[in-house]
């Protein structure tokens, strides 16, 4: 079968792969009809995430159908289409059963600061992808969902990562009628926060970015506010300045590790390595959000450790909340807002690529070119 | 792009999943008290091991499944072997991890060439759509390594 192959820094390519087995009696295995690249992917393209192999395929936004499945498997079916969360969750673990499926303990061997995840190195657990044309899905009595028969493919492929980490991203900001929210980040995440943030009442929702083309999508799409952070001098001042210099109510990180902005940030962070990336969207988060106010991060950043403000959040009786999305806990309510139309996840989508463009796909979306907010994987053996 | 939206309240969905209990202590998740029976929960059937698989030192056994992509090998595999003596707290954890990442990515040149594979790195990198879609940068790039290169050839042939 055909699967993305990562070859180091910057490089990936399709290579021809031994199909996947059933390992365990809960695994299926599912032909992939669609696949994304996410915002994510890239910081494991740039060699950002510790343990990345060269030879690991990617991939954890994927719907596909079931191709075969494993002697204890009862809730899909050969035959059905399925999206897939991109969590790996047992359902069995004290964090499951509270609907952390996020932070599965039986489905991360390699790190226990995060669960596993498809095709996210072998510190989330050195699972094989969606990047390709079939792909191996343990639990899946747990995580896939079957696709409902009216639901647009495209919409439910965006379902396994992008919609529900933006929904949570703004359900751990404890968003309050009438408060105002600032989103750091105008990537396919960021927009859906924004878009999702409106869900919970507030009366002004702005989103700070560098690239115009991004910011002029997000406010057309998710109806906010949007500004380049380029043409500040400074954006904490500037977003004191436009709260009554009192500071949002609720600050949410979409960047995570690769922040622009700031240039001892950048410098250590993704020059020389000296931290996990460069936290720049943070450090504004913090120090943008009102005394009492709470930050909520969903921006991916390394395991080893980030030059934040912590005084800052002691001072400001700031809350932090943060989280990989809970996929699974998410979904019904999810559904209901895509099935009713009130939110067109497939809107996000700019490009459709064939799985075998990889490189260029990758290339697209990680220098913003063509104006890429989404990408979308066609694998060759979808129906 | 300064336009503050006064219609929000039309917005499709505003305010229909405000919640007045998500305050910031109220936990995103149904507590059940389970975590005080710390690991004795029930598990799932453990997967086979059998490939070489590198556990975190902070918990006492694999996970019930995990993933087979890639073992370590080589001396990167040598590298992330010593990492994994150490904790998730350690930067001789984290650190070695990177640099076995870096030269796991040498070993897979050298690896391509045993195969008889010469890696095509244009291809890889995707660099005819950078130079559709932004040749000025491009060239820009380019020229710069170039100039570099020349200056560094010529430095060192100086010096000879």
């Amino acid at each position: 079968m055909l699967a993305m192959n990562y070859r180091g820094p910057y490089r990936v390519r399709t290579v021809e792969r031994p199909m996947p087995e059933i390992l365990h009696p809960e695994d299926a295995i599912v032909r992939v009809t669609r696949t994304c690249i996410c915002g994510s992917d890239l910081h494991l393209y740039h060699g950002m995430v510790p343990d990345t192999r060269v030879g690991s395929t990617f991939g954890h936004e994927f719907t596909g159908v079931v191709e075969e499945v494993g002697p204890l498997v009862t809730n899909v079916k050969v035959g059905d289409h399925v999206l897939v969360p991109f969590n790996i969750a047992c359902g069995k673990c004290n964090f499951c059963k509270q609907g952390l499926y996020g932070n599965c303990h039986e489905s991360n061997t390699m790190a226990t600061a995060v669960g596993g995840i498809f095709g996210y190195s072998h510190t989330a657990g050195g699972f094989d992808g969606g990047q390709a044309e079939y792909v191996r899905v343990p639990y899946a009595n747990v995580g896939p969902t079957v696709i409902p028969p009216d639901m647009d493919p495209d919409d439910a492929v965006l379902l396994t990562d992008v919609v529900p980490t933006g929904y949570q991203a703004a359900e751990m900001g404890g968003i309050k009628e009438g408060d105002t929210v600032v989103v750091f980040g105008a990537g396919p995440i960021g927009i859906m926060a924004a878009r999702c943030a409106w869900f919970f009442g507030p009366s002004r929702v702005i989103i700070i970015d560098h690239v115009d083309y991004r910011l002029e999508f997000a406010k057309n799409y998710a109806k906010c506010e949007a500004y380049n952070f380029k043409s500040m001098d400074d954006p904490v001042v500037f977003l004191k300045k436009t709260t009554d210099w009192y500071g949002a109510d609720v600050c949410i990180d979409c960047v995570g590790c690769e922040a622009e902005g700031n240039a001892l940030q950048t410098f250590t962070g993704k020059v020389t390595l000296m931290q996990a990336g460069a936290a720049t969207a943070l450090q504004w988060a913090i120090n943008s959000v009102k005394k009492g106010g709470i930050v909520s991060v969903v921006g991916v950043y390394g395991p080893p450790f980030n030059y934040v403000p912590i005084g800052n959040i002691l001072n400001k009786g700031i809350t932090l909340r943060a989280n990989q999305a809970s996929v699974k806990r998410l979904l019904p309510r999810l559904i209901d807002h895509v099935q009713s139309g009130r939110l067109n996840p497939k809107g996000l989508i700019t490009h459709r690529v064939p799985l075998e463009e990889i490189s260029e796909a990758y290339r697209i979306f990680s220098s913003k070119l063509d104006e890429c907010i989404k990408t979308v994987l066609i694998p060759s053996t979808k129906p | 792009m300064n336009n503050q939206n006064q219609d929000f309240k039309n917005i499709p969905g505003w305010g229909m999943d405000i919640d007045p209990d998500n305050e910031p202590t109220y936990p995103i998740k149904n507590y059940t008290g389970d975590d005080h029976n710390r690991s004795n929960y029930e598990k799932a059937e453990q997967q086979p091991v059998n490939i070489e698989l590198l556990k975190s030192n902070e918990r006492p056994r694999p996970s019930a499944v995990f993933g087979t992509s890639v073992p370590p090998s080589g001396l990167s595999g040598a590298i992330r072997r010593y990492a994994f003596k150490h904790s998730e707290d350690r930067y001789r954890h984290w650190i070695p991890l990177i640099l076995a990442d870096r030269i796991n990515a040498w070993e897979g040149i050298i690896d391509d060439f045993k195969k008889g594979t010469i890696p095509n790195i244009v291809k890889e990198r995707g660099w005819k759509s950078e130079f559709r879609y932004n040749p000025v940068n491009m060239i820009g790039k380019a020229a710069i390594t170039l100039a570099v290169g020349g200056l560094m050839i010529k430095y060192l042939c100086k010096r000879k």
